[in-house]
């Protein structure tokens, strides 16, 4: 038993942290800090630094021009990257389409899209869930029809994250109606460009654009664009869910969030002393404290796990199901520290009138906004359905 | 990083694992744990010469282990069996002994017994608040003042007790033959005393104690929370085959997704604990072993009772029985939360720091 890193990866954690302090521009830093939505530039900008550095592709063997790392410095990576108000990687080509082409794409494939997805070329979204295929994600019923060299592509995609800035998508897709609906689904590959498609916004309930609406009508897509064999989507897709689910606690993430609610409750006043001394709100904050700590070492005893086993098992489902209750009272606990500070819009005041500082502006928005980490990528009661198969064996 | 318990500690655990399951399983646990002396001197003996005592004690002071971790090994076995024996003092005097350079092989050994007795009825878990007071007396001290709820205290033949002397705290050792002791037995198994001091002789240890004290009550923190760690997953472990086996309406109640989520629910607090538990023992004798064994009893405080309720509800009418192993594991649960600071108690320590 030993908590501590070895002295490479404690190395590691310092070169880490000074790449992002030479190289993090300060806006895209302030952007961050502030909240609120990033532009296509900021990100567009910051997948560039990275990819100079080779560090992008966080999860890529070096094969393919990943930086090869292990779960470990992975976590240490993402932590340091939290702790530099660097944003997120966008994940959709990264951390999703790359690994799925790798394991089941064609040579051809992984030639042609792995490389476009590294440089920024190719700017991927996810074609997964439709209106009425959430949780319950096989009984999807977009069609794909063959002709001649090409699947016709009819029906709606929904809740498609940041598609406004992609020019293509991967989509599930149902090939054949008339068996077990898991067994009728493929996984293909579709250039926005293609007649037929139109891309609607979704207003979000915070008033941010980040999710669309994807109508396809009769979309002509080349066969070449399936990935591995027609009605295996399947299997694909719960290949992604497992790579979705890597750092699903968002450890690094709840931990800056801790400082900032912190240093907001020692600036805030209540009953003419600093808020952070209010002892109900003292109590919540540790309490959260607390379960943030303990959640840090579950994270890397499960790395631990997926290290000496090669893979993460169904127990990741706690890092999602704690991770986001955690992340979820922080932010609650940010925007209540504000009082009616929280509620006016981000942007309608002028500075020097704004009521809260400038850095906690948008901490009504981000609360609400973040009652999605619960719903999305497997939500959290969908997570416990995963564990009790594997508990009870029933 | 590295969460594999060392060959040595894993040897540890299995023996004393094998001797609870097969001496002292739960019959027999529950014929000493509730009935005079609220242990079972055969079983003290038997662990003693498996070492788990010597366990709890760092080389220099004569025993083999005596980090967070040897803590965590021996007090998660026992918790997982409900063992009723006098450990948890054991430990704590043997931490004290160690601050004050005390010979402690007639404790390790398990041939003397020894409680640790800090808390009163007005200050049951801040030790700057003791009242007892001593006095210097010829050659030695004389104390006097209420010691309540001393676990391990019916059956110690030594006492070491905190009191004032000069405004600040002292430890002194005290023959339990020299104070009025009054044994009883526990809710969960095991028992207790309430130590009256009445002008007792008391022989001082150590003049300014607040430290070695601190230190004392941070093992002992270590080792109930551990002790939840085993018995939460021994109860746990039920819960499931209970799931699994009972069958209501004509199917195995872990059919139904109410109870399924619920079972998530425990897992999920189970391993913060386990966690949490793993944290405070490695920051055990170093300077913020305080901060992290009030996270650790807090979260165990918390995940412990949980365990218990939702464990007792998901059986329904079985665990409300005396018969059934589970009940028993569920009193412990619940009342290892009043030993050495509750939920509220170290969420204020959290707060405070």
């Amino acid at each position: 038993m030993d908590l501590s890193f070895t002295a490479e990866e404690q190395a590691f954690r310092e070169e880490v942290r000074a790449f992002f302090a030479a190289n993090l521009p300060d806006d895209i830093r302030d952007a961050v800090r502030k909240g609120g939505e990033l532009t296509k530039d900021i990100m567009d900008r910051y997948h560039a630094i990275l990819n100079e550095k080779g560090w992008l592709a966080t999860t890529w063997p070096v094969e393919f021009g990943g930086p090869g790392w292990s779960p470990v410095e992975r976590h240490i990576f993402e932590e340091e990257a939290c702790r530099a108000y660097a944003p997120r990687i966008v994940p959709f080509g990264l951390a999703m389409l790359g690994p799925v082409l790798m394991q089941f794409g064609s040579e051809e494939q992984q030639q042609e899209y792995l490389p476009r997805i590294l440089s920024g070329e190719d700017w991927w979204c996810q074609g997964y869930s439709e209106p009425g295929a959430g949780s319950d994600l096989a009984s999807l019923k977009t069609r794909a029809v063959r002709d001649g060299d090409h699947y016709v592509i009819n029906g709606q995609k929904t809740w498609t994250t940041l598609g406004q800035h992609a020019n293509r998508i991967f989509c599930l897709v149902r090939t054949d109606p008339d068996v077990k609906p898991q067994k009728g689904i493929s996984f293909i590959l579709v250039d926005l460009d293609t007649p037929g498609i139109e891309m609607r916004p979704i207003k979000l309930i915070e008033g941010g654009h980040e999710v669309n609406e994807v109508f396809f009508t009769d979309v002509r897509v080349p066969v070449e664009n399936l990935v591995g064999e027609e009605n295996m989507g399947w299997t694909i897709a719960k290949f992604l869910l497992t790579h979705e689910r890597t750092n699903i606690a968002g450890v690094g993430f709840s931990m800056q969030s801790l400082e900032e609610v912190k240093a907001l409750a020692r600036q805030v006043k209540r009953n003419g002393r600093p808020l952070i001394e209010d002892p109900l709100f003292a109590a919540r904050v540790a309490q959260v404290e607390i379960d943030l700590e303990a959640m840090k070492i579950t994270n890397l005893r499960m790395l631990y796990k997926a290290q000496q086993q090669g893979a993460p098992g169904p127990e990741t489902s706690i890092l999602k199901i704690k991770g986001t209750v955690i992340a979820q009272e922080l932010k609650d606990l940010a925007r209540r520290a504000l009082g009616p500070a929280a509620a006016p819009f981000p942007g309608m005041l002028s500075a020097n009138l704004a009521p809260a500082p400038e850095d906690a502006a948008h901490n009504a928005a981000r609360y609400f906004n973040n009652r999605k980490t619960s719903i999305y990528g497997g939500s959290n009661e969908i997570q416990r359905n995963i564990l009790t198969k594997t508990m009870l064996e029933l | 990083m590295d969460f594999s318990l060392t060959e040595d500690r894993q040897m540890l655990s299995d023996s004393l694992t094998r001797y609870l399951r097969e001496k002292y399983p739960m019959e027999a646990r529950n014929a000493a744990a509730y009935a005079e002396p609220f242990h079972a001197p055969a079983h003290w003996e038997g662990l003693s010469e498996l070492g788990a005592l010597f366990a709890l004690a760092p080389e220099e002071a004569g025993g083999f282990g005596g980090t967070g971790f040897d803590v965590s090994v021996v007090f998660e076995a026992l918790g997982g069996a409900l063992c009723p024996e006098p450990v948890l003092a054991a430990l704590m005097a043997s931490r004290l002994m160690t601050a004050a350079g005390e010979d402690q092989e007639a404790l390790l050994s398990g041939a003397v017994k020894y409680a640790v007795a800090i808390g009163e009825i007005d200050a049951w878990y801040d030790v700057d608040a003791v009242a007892t007071e001593a006095v210097a007396s010829g050659e030695g001290h004389a104390l006097t003042g209420r010691k309540s709820v001393v676990y391990g205290g019916q059956v110690a033949e030594k006492l070491l007790v905190a009191a004032r002397l000069d405004g600040k705290v002292a430890l002194f050792e005290v023959a339990a033959e020299a104070a009025s002791v009054t044994g009883y037995g526990m809710i969960d198994g095991g028992g207790a005393a309430e130590v009256v001091l009445d002008a007792t002789p008391g022989r001082l240890l150590i003049a300014d104690a607040g430290t070695a004290l601190a230190d004392a009550v941070n093992a002992g923190i270590v080792a109930l929370c551990s002790e939840a760690v085993g018995a939460m997953d021994a109860l746990y472990a039920m819960t499931l085959d209970y799931l699994r086996t009972r069958k209501q309406f004509g199917v195995a109640i872990g059919q139904f997704q109410a109870l399924q989520h619920r079972s998530v629910d425990m897992l999920t607090e189970i391993e913060q604990a386990r966690s949490i538990t793993i944290k405070a023992a490695s920051e055990l004798g170093g300077p913020e072993a305080g901060r992290y064994a009030s996270m650790a009893k807090n979260l165990i405080g918390r995940a412990g009772r949980l365990v218990a309720e939702e464990a007792i509800q998901m059986h329904g009418g079985i665990a409300m029985t005396w018969e059934y192993p589970g009940s028993h594991y569920a009193k412990r649960l619940v009342m290892i939360d009043a030993q050495l600071g509750d939920t509220d108690y170290h969420l204020s320590r959290v707060m405070a720091a």
